[in-house]
């Protein structure tokens, strides 16, 4: 019996030791050197590998940041204190980078006519690829939720009005929704650009008037509007040069088909619907 | 080694008895690394390198140190002691290949992060997984212990080579269907894993066409 466990034992001693060497020699061979700070980059990252900085995940940033081929910021979900410590961890200075938030470039959804009845694939990429998607406008939102099944943060939902609606709190600006959206009419932009046009039509304004409810029908009033030349309709479609643009809202408010947002002005007549339902349920 | 052979060996392992489709073995990387073709070529070439070094390895170690009357046992124990007659199969058979396996897996993930680390951060912990893919461990007992009968060195080697390649087949041909299930309108409780399974089972139905050519069984 006792043959059998010292047999054993050199047998798998040998093995052990030989394939240890050649283990021993191919991790010398095949050495790979590694930056220990990339390890240290990666811990501070996020790690949800959403790819909101175009990357194949948190390694691969953390691998570009070390390496000086990408800037801390490339990460729009890192929050400050960690990026600040990136920047620490590198030697580098610190510098404000500005929070991005998802934001919907589209107001059609139900107020935007359908031109025939879809029944496909439930994915905005695959309907658009069939007679340039259901809607009649060629711009519009399809309201497929594709952009709802990319966020990997749950931060995107259809509303009751057909439209993908981005829930500010969650969302952390990684840009899935943009890259996946055949229309590219959800975009990552400054959260401080409270004012933006919802529409992406390039349609004439007649044409735009009888599909579409709050599609920019080109009519100039926001340019004639704007106390610093900041918003010009260009190929019927009002663009803001947010170079210029100093958030005042008179283009949302002259705006006869309330293609502009003015989020500051909704929230302040949220405020006082509020207040003055308060004030009214006492009385 | 006659050509004959040699064909007889490459179609037993890559269509009559295919390690995948036919006798079941490695179905967790087949269905973790099919989804993508390159991660499935990718896998096919590491599980077929592991497979074929494996063959060659556990060959020698059962020839030669493992089976009853090996030239190990005669050489340190001497003809006719107990343990030369009964060998050291049925203590070492299952932990000595594990040792091997997992060497060569360790070997190959050296390899790849030096010099292919793009594949190496795709295929994740896949590749570590290999060390418990059954089917390398199937090849090594199918050569060895299991073989209906004595194949030769040669003849181990090939049947890796071929297992391995019978493996890369089924998973690139299951990376064709599943880029395109991809796009096709599957209930939402057949997505992902169930829905591959089942083509994975009509795969096999498919396979077993092959059974009874050049007269294999």
């Amino acid at each position: 019996m006792s043959s059998f466990i010292i047999g054993s034992l050199i047998v798998m001693a040998v093995l052990a030791m030989l394939l240890g060497i050649v283990l021993a020699v191919a991790s010398k061979v095949f050495h790979v050197d590694v930056d220990p700070r990339i390890e240290q980059v990666d811990e501070l990252l996020p790690g949800a590998n959403c790819g909101g900085c175009g990357l194949a995940g948190c390694a691969a940033a953390a691998e570009k940041i070390v390496a000086g081929d990408a800037a801390p910021s490339i990460c729009p979900v890192c929050g400050d204190d960690a990026r600040a410590e990136i920047y620490e961890l590198l030697g580098m200075s610190s510098e404000e980078t500005e929070p991005h938030i998802a934001r919907m470039l589209c107001g059609g959804g139900t107020g935007c006519k359908d031109k025939e009845e879809y029944h496909g694939v439930e994915d905005c990429r695959a309907a658009v690829l069939i007679q340039e998607g259901p809607k009649a406008c060629h711009f519009a939102c399809v309201g497929l939720s594709s952009c709802v099944e990319a966020c990997p943060f749950e931060a995107i939902f259809i509303g009751d009005d057909g439209l993908p609606h981005v829930i500010e709190e969650r969302c952390t600006a990684c840009g899935a929704c943009e890259r996946v959206c055949p229309r590219g009419v959800i975009a990552v932009m400054p959260a401080k650009r409270t004012v933006w046009v919802k529409c992406q039509s390039h349609d004439k304004g007649k044409v735009v008037n009888k599909i579409c409810k709050t599609g920019c029908i080109a009519c100039r009033r926001c340019e004639k509007e704007c106390p610093v030349d900041a918003i010009h309709v260009i190929d019927n479609l009002a663009v803001i040069d947010y170079e210029k643009c100093i958030l005042c809202g008179k283009c949302a408010k002259v705006c006869p088909k309330n293609t502009i947002v003015d989020l500051r002005a909704r929230r302040r007549a949220e405020k006082k619907a509020k207040e003055a339902e308060a004030a009214g349920k006492p009385a | 080694m006659n050509l004959q052979l040699i064909l007889q060996i490459a179609i037993l392992n890559l269509f009559v008895q295919n390690f995948v489709v036919q006798r079941f073995l490695g179905l967790c990387p087949f269905i973790g690394q099919s989804d993508d073709k390159h991660k499935a070529i990718g896998m096919g070439i590491a599980v077929t390198f592991v497979m074929t070094m494996a063959s060659f390895v556990t060959y020698l170690l059962y020839a030669y140190f493992l089976v009853p009357d090996s030239w190990f046992l005669r050489t340190v124990f001497g003809p006719g002691a107990g343990i030369t007659e009964a060998g050291l199969l049925d203590v070492l058979v299952t932990v000595s290949y594990i040792l091997v396996i997992a060497s060569l897996v360790q070997f190959v993930e050296m390899f790849l992060r030096r010099f292919v680390p793009t594949l190496y951060r795709a295929m994740g912990i896949y590749l570590a997984l290999i060390t418990t893919n059954c089917a390398v461990m199937g090849v090594a007992l199918l050569n060895t212990t299991d073989a209906p009968q004595d194949l030769g060195l040669t003849g181990a080697v090939l049947q890796g080579v071929f297992a391995g390649l019978g493996f890369t087949l089924v998973m690139l041909l299951m990376a064709g269907i599943r880029e395109r299930l991809e796009y096709l309108n599957v209930p939402p409780c057949f997505k992902g894993a169930p829905i591959a399974f089942l083509c994975t089972g009509l795969m096999a139905l498919a396979f077993l066409g092959f059974a009874g050519m050049a007269g294999l069984g």
